[in-house]
This record gives C-alpha cells, structure tokens and sequence, in this order.
C-alpha cells in the first residue's frame, strides 16, 4: 500500500518503499552518452549496488586479518616473507600487506561513497522541501488504514484533536472536515545525517591523518630526549607533515614502577601496574607528571604513551690496561612472559680485535636440571647476565644497515659460550671477568628499567569524536523514531480514526488507539469512558 | 572462600547450569517433535503483529501462553532456572578473580551465554520466542561445554592494558549486541525454515513475515550495541595504543560484523532482498560473530591476546 506524497522521502528506486514507477521499455539505456551516463549513475546509486558493495567491503577486509599488515605488524610482514620467498612478489602484487590502502580495497569503498553521496544529496534536497511540505491529504476512505476506528464526536471536536496531535509532536493541516498529521520527519534527518557523517568521517581521517606523525623513543631511566627528528628511533608522518611544526618540548624519564602480582599463584609475578614518571620541559618550564597503559599524557598537543619496558643492565668492558673501552646501560629485549630477555652489545673500538657479545638478562635467574639458566620471576630478585663472545668482523663497515639488536656472526669467531669451549661470561651485580684470550675484562656494573615512550600527534582526534557523537545519536534517530500519518476525519457517525507507517514502525497500532482513547476521554461527558489516558 | 574455593563454586555451577540446559534443550526438542508430527488443529497465527486486527484492539499483541506444549512449558521453566545458575556461575568467578568475569574466552563464554540466555528469557516480556528454546538451549550447551573443556583457566589478574573500566563497557555491549544477534538469527533460521516447510509444529508459529518483522527489530538492537562496541573499543585503543584504529585483527573483524549488519538492514529494505535474502544475510552476520570470537580469538595473531590460553 504506497500512498506517496511530496513529504515522504525520496528513496533509490529499487527502496522497498519507492513508488513503482513504469519503467520505459527495458528500462535499458537510450543510445547516445547521456542515456548511457545516467543509467549507469542509476545502478550505482540502487539500494541493490549499496548491499554489494557493502558485503563485497567485508570480503574484502578479510585478508588483511591473515596476512600480517605493514601498518599493524611489520614484524609479522618480515616473518612471513623470509618464510615464503617465493610467494613474496604475490604478496606485492596483490599489496596483501597493505590490503586498507589497496587499489582494490579502496576502489571498492571509493564506489561505495560515490553511491553514497549520489544517493544522499538528492534525497537532503528533497528532504529540505519535504520538511516545509504540509502532511498529505486525507485519504478517501480511512477504514482500510492501521488501526481504523470510530469514537464518537463531531466536527467541533477537531480543534481539541488538533492540539492533541501537535502536542504529540505531529505536523498538521485541515483538509475540509479532517485532520492530516504526520511525525517522524527527525527519521529522515537522521538518516541523512547519518551516512553524511560517514563521509565526513572518511574525509576528515584520510586528509587530517596526512599531518600527523608518530614517534618511539626507548629510554633508560634517569634519560630525556627532546622532541625533535633526530632523537626518535622510530619515526612515522603522514604525506604532509613537516618537521617545523613537531611542537618543543623534551622529557626525561625519571623513574618506571613496576607492580607485580605476588599472591595469586596462577599469576605470580604477573605485572598489575606500570608507572612511568618522567618530567616533562616546555616552553613555559618544567613539570613532572606520569605516564601509565591506558593513561597517556599530554603534552604541547602531543599524546605521550608508555608501550612497552624492559631491563637495561649496564655493562662495561676494559682493555688489559683497565682503560674503559665500553659503559653503557644496553636495553635488552624481553622474550617471554618472565622477562628472559635478550641483549647485544658491539665493540668495534679500543680492544685488539672488534668484539660482540650477545646474550641474555634473567632478572631473577634460576638453574635448570640440565644446568641451563633460565627466568624465574619477572621483578629483579637474583639478576644475572649470560653472555656468548664474538671475535671478527662486526660488518659495521660494509654500510648494510643492521638492527642494534642482532649480530651477524658469520664473519666472526666465537670465543665464549656455545660450542667455542669457552664457558658463557656469566655475571652478577658488581662482577667482572676476563674475557677468553686475553682480550679484557667485562663487568656487569648494575641494571635500570627502560620504557618505550611513544609520541603521537594526530589532528583528527577532536574531529573524529564529534563526527562519531552524530553518527550515533543519528543513527539511533533514524532506526528507533517512528515515522507515521494520523488522519482523523469526523462523519456522520463520529471521529474516524486510523494512522499509516512511512517505514518501519512496530508501534503505530498502539499510537492509533492511543489517540482514540484520548478522544474518547476528553469528549463529551455522555461519552465519557472514565478513563483517563496522559500522553 | 578463598579464590580456590569461590572458582570452584563458580565451576561447579557452570557444570550444573550445562545439565539443566540440556535438559531444557531434550524438552523442546521433544515438543517440536511431538508437535511436527502431530496434524495441528491450530492452524491460525499465534502471533498478531498490528496490522489487521478489528477496531479496538486493545490487547498488546502477544501469544497465549496456554497455546505452548507442555515440553516448551518444561523447557522454558528450565531454561530459567540454568540462567539463575549460571549468573551465579559468573557472580563466582567475578569473586575469585576479584573484577569482571570477561577477561578471557573462559568468561567471555560463561557471561555471553548467560546473556544470550537472559535476553532470550526477557524477550518473554515482549514477545513469545519460547519456538527458540532449542535454538538458544542448544547453543548455550555447545558453548558452555566448549568453555569448560578447551576454554578453561585459572582465574588470574587484569594485565595492565585491561585494568579500565573500557573493558567493562566495550565487552558487555559487545555480549549484549551478541545476545541479539544471536536472538534474530535463531528467528531468521526459522523463517527461512518456514519459507519451506510445513508441518504442525511450524504451523503453530508467526508468519514468515512476521518472524522476520520480529528478527529485524531483534537484529536492528543488536546492531545498535555492536556500533557502541565499535566506537568504545576505538576510544579505548586510542588511550591503550595511541590510536584509535589501527586495521589489528579483532578491529578488521569487528569491522566486517558491522558492515555486515549494515548490509543486512540496506537488504530488509530493498526490493528482491527483503524475504529470504536478508535473512540469509543476518544469519551470515551472526556466524561471523561466532568466528569472531572463536576461531579470530585462538588463531589470529593481533593486539587483542586476551584468550588466557598459551600459543605456545
Ligand atoms: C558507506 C556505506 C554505507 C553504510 C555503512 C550505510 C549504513 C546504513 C545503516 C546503518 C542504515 C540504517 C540506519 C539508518 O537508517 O540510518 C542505513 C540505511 C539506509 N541507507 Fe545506508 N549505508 C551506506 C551506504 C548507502 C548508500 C550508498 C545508499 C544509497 C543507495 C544508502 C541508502 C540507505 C537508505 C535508503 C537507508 C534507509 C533504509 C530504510 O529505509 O530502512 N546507504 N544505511
């Protein structure tokens, strides 16, 4: 039953609820350009075109969540490329690590929000004139509609109908003997706000995220760095950055507190919390303040986030003379739930021969059965350094760009720990040895946490909430406010009484009797029911 | 009660809350037997969904409760007693582990089935869904055993990227959303079944078109709480993580949920989608929302490592 009116919203004709139209002979396209473009612009625009690419949207989203993605876990990308050499130029060529900045993921979300806007600007006109347009007339014959009824009354009542209706929040308009309301219009606003939203959202996160940037610094306890591009470690910016406007500020990590968990013994050692407290320079002075998971802090309009720590033991290696060659706190990388955690130094300088040395930290060491170390607890309880030596070529000449946290020993001789004959140099807090032919000494001084500071710096934020505020008041307007015509229309025997959904609308049967009832109450006392309805 | 003990407790009524859902689930399993076999002599809709009943229509639309076979009766009865049982199940848990009880899969399936439950038995208050009992019951059962069997951990402390009340907000909404999401696609299936078939028992239930009114506004809820759970869990990324979407894996699956759902509701609006195409779709959704948070939890690798359970 579609009674259509210049006040119902214009839909994509294929819409469930557009009026039928007789379509032109095949509906096909004329000949010449023009027929062609429209008909074209026609099917992208359909309802029909909207569902498949939407469900062709969620297709393709599925790779990128089995094949690991540049932008999520290079880590990963490395891996599974090592592992796979001879599918890699398939990876590339399909960009399956970079499926959400695809060709063919943005084509298809691209042709979803050209449908978008070319289904949603027609309907805002339309809707800006529906708004304004005075509800339907009255149809001809009420008792085929929702909820027909008949209460008693007569013309002289309509007034007092009237004002009920524009009480409720219905439009009005007399048509001779009868009343036309209609409510619901915020349905429509809120569904064209709503997939306006969407696009806003897609513009404002695919240009604001150009300016942005992000940062990592780790940084030994006691350290600072300011913020500038040199000092980071690793350092990402959108396409229009531009390092002028990285703002001046610097931070020194003064303290990272660990809690860990020391009664559950499903969890012993489990960390529960992580402080960073650090003190943070800007222009106008110095502050401290506090960093936790989940707590980021802000500074100059950078977020500051503390993403992972670990153990920096500081080591220092002497010539045969006692000349320091070597004193650095070395950030050694956890491997494992209990902080075993692996470390490398490099020694190109100051000894006779260049020197690598690459082992692990267990912050609370304990013996195996077969003699091997192993981490016990994650908090520093018993702290021992387990180093292998190298001899060699370190490769730092060549000019390949190498990791600080790897060695490549392919070039170099091993002189302590594995299969070298030499035992591992193992230390504690305060212990020094000599390193297997005549080399020096090592010592293991004491030991620091470090944490990973992130800096990130992303000016859609504030924008983005907004747009996700609308969308979701919208949408609950859209999905949850009914849209409806009443008619009351007074006869010969009495107030007819029926109403008609413009969509979706559980609940018209019940506003119908609703408003019946409500005449009933207020008409005349013989007519009176007693029943007293407040809405 | 020491932690052990009040685990223990919680184990235990997690087990009996299993035995009388699949109790429940042999009694409605038995009426839509019985039923399907027997000729019905109630051909008439149970349901009345506004539309064409006569002036006055005073009464809210619901079923005659009288109208259920007794096995459904059974059942439902049963259905809420193993949902007492198990949000005491859940209550004990939250106590051993000293925060929410949906931290791991564990207790993902325990408050999440409690929930698919709960809104099952509250739907009673709208509507008579009791037809679903098999559907819901059966699915408690499978995903109380499998939390119980492979799913199981000790209760342990939040790390420190869980301790916020995000967790609380993001995971219960997306419980909720999978409570009704679960709810329409139980009554999707039985529309589509319904398009097909016929005997007593299917004779004895709404209209295809009435079943899919009702799974709409059920999916329709679900899909609102699941827009919530998108947007919770992309402001608690952006306070854990430093950004708010990052394409991890568990954000690109809830991601598809959504468009998914989208798709579906453009579907129940769309000429030659609208039946039994939209249906299929919301059905599509829900099963997406199973893979979600079985197979995406255990063997994506992401961000979101929160099963409890060694990969190793
Ligand atoms: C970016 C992709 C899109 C998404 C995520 C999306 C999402 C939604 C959602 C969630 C709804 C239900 C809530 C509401 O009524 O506002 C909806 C409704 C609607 N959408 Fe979209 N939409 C998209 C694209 C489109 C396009 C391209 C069209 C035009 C063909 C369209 C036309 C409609 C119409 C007409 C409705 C109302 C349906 C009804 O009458 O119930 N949408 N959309």
């Amino acid at each position: 039953m579609s009674r259509s009116s210049e006040s119902d919203p214009l839909r994509p004709r294929d819409h469930i609820e557009a009026p039928r139209r007789a379509e032109p002979l095949g509906e096909g396209p004329r000949l010449g350009i023009a027929g062609w473009a429209r008909f074209l612009w026609r099917q992208l625009t359909s309802m029909r075109t909207a569902i498949v690419l939407l469900l062709l949207l969620a297709l393709a989203a599925i790779p990128g969540s089995l094949v690991p993605q540049r932008s999520s876990d290079p880590n990963g990308v490395i891996q599974v490329r090592s592992a796979n050499p001879d599918l890699v130029w398939l990876y590339d060529a399909l960009s399956l690590h970079d499926v959400y900045t695809s060709p063919w993921f943005s084509a298809i979300y691209i042709l979803l929000f050209t449908s978008l806007v070319g289904c949603v600007i027609p309907r805002l006109a339309h809707h800006w004139k529906a708004m304004r347009a005075a509800p339907p007339k009255t149809p001809a014959r009420l008792s085929r509609l929702v909820g027909f009824q008949t209460v008693p009354g007569d013309a002289s009542d309509l007034d007092r109908a009237e004002r009920m209706l524009r009480r409720l929040g219905y439009r009005t308009a007399r048509y001779g003997q009868s009343i036309s309301a209609e409510r619901g219009y915020l349905r429509e606003s809120g569904n064209l706000l709503f997939h306006t939203s969407l696009l806003a959202m897609i513009l404002v996160v695919g240009i604001g995220s150009g300016f942005g940037y992000q940062g990592q610094r780790l940084l030994v306890e006691g350290r600072g760095f300011a913020n500038t591009l040199s000092s980071y470690d690793t350092f990402t910016a959108g396409q229009w950055f531009d390092d002028g406007s990285l703002e001046p500020f610097a931070v020194r990590l003064d303290d990272l507190e660990v809690e860990y968990e020391t009664e559950n013994r499903y969890a012993m050692g489990a960390p529960l919390d992580f402080t960073a407290r650090v003190a943070v320079s800007e222009p106008s002075g110095e502050r401290s303040a506090q960093i936790k998971v989940n707590e980021p802090l802000s500074v100059a309009g950078a977020d500051l986030y503390l993403i992972s720590n670990g153990y920096a033991p500081r080591i220092s290696v002497r010539d045969p003379e006692g000349n320091v060659v070597y004193d650095e706190y070395t950030p050694f990388l956890a491997q494992d739930d209990l902080m075993t955690s692996l470390g490398v130094m490099k020694l190109p300088d100051g000894l006779s021969q260049q020197l690598g040395l690459r082992g692990f930290f267990y912050p609370t060491a304990v013996e195996l059965g077969s003699g091997a170390l192993a981490s016990g607890y994650t908090d520093v309880l018993n702290p021992v350094l387990s180093l292998q030596a190298f001899t060699g070529d370190l490769g730092l000449d060549a000019g390949i760009p190498r990791s600080v946290y790897s060695l490549a020993t392919d070039e170099m001789t091993q002189i302590a720990g594995g299969d070298s004959g030499a035992e591992s140099l193992t230390l504690a807090p305060g212990q020094s040895v000599e390193i297997p032919g005549g080399l020096g000494t090592i010592a293991f001084e004491d030991v620091l946490r470090y944490g990973v500071i992130e800096v990130h710096v992303d000016y859609t934020q504030t924008l983005v909430l907004w747009i996700t505020i609308a969308l979701i008041l919208s949408l609950l307007a859209s999905l949850l406010i009914p849209r409806r015509r009443l008619w009351v229309k007074a006869t010969g025997t009495g107030l007819e009484v029926a109403g008609l959904a413009r969509g979706e609308d559980p609940t018209l049967e019940r506003a119908v009797d609703a408003l019946a009832r409500q005449l009933r109450a207020g008409a005349a006392p013989s007519h009176a029911t007693g029943e007293r309805v407040t809405t | 009660m020491t932690m052990d003990q009040l685990d223990a407790a919680g184990l235990l009524a997690v087990y009996s809350a299993m035995a009388v859902y699949t109790l429940a689930f042999a009694a409605f399993a038995i009426d839509v037997a019985k039923r399907s076999a027997a000729r019905s002599t109630v051909p008439r809709e149970l349901v009345s969904v506004g539309g064409d009943s006569p002036a006055g229509g005073q009464s809210p639309p619901a079923i005659a409760p009288a109208e259920a076979g007794r096995g459904a009766r059974i059942g439902f009865v049963l259905t809420v007693i193993g949902w007492v049982v198990l949000v005491a199940g859940a209550v004990f848990r939250g106590l051993a582990a000293g925060r929410v009880p949906w931290a791991n899969m564990y207790e993902f399936a325990l408050t999440g089935v409690a929930i698919i439950v709960g809104v099952f038995v509250l739907s009673r208050l709208w509507r008579d869904l009791t037809f679903l009992g098999v559907f819901i019951t059966g699915l408690a059962v499978v995903s109380l055993g499998t939390a119980t069997l492979n799913f199981y951990v000790p209760p342990t402390p939040l790390p420190p990227a869980l301790q916020t009340y995000w967790l609380v907000i993001h995971v219960f909404v997306a419980t909720l959303a999978t409570g009704f999401f679960a709810l329409g696609a139980g009554l999707s299936v039985v529309q589509l079944v319904k398009e097909r078939r016929t005997n007593g028992f299917l004779r004895s239930l709404p209209s295809a078109e009435q079943l899919e009114d009702l799974g709409y506004r059920v999916g329709v809820i679900g899909f609102i709480f699941w827009t919530f759970t998108l947007v919770a869990g992309a402001i608690w990324a952006e306070h854990a993580w430093g950004r708010y979407w990052g394409w991890d894996t568990k954000e690109v699956w809830t991601f598809i949920i959504w468009v998914l759902y989208a798709g579906y509701i453009h579907a129940r609006a769309t000429r030659g989608w609208r039946g039994s195409r939209s249906a299929w779709l919301q059905i599509i959704g829900f099963a997406a929302v199973v893979f979600n948070f079985t197979v995406v939890n255990l063997f994506f690798k992401g961000l979101h490592a929160y099963s409890g359970l060694s990969s190793e």
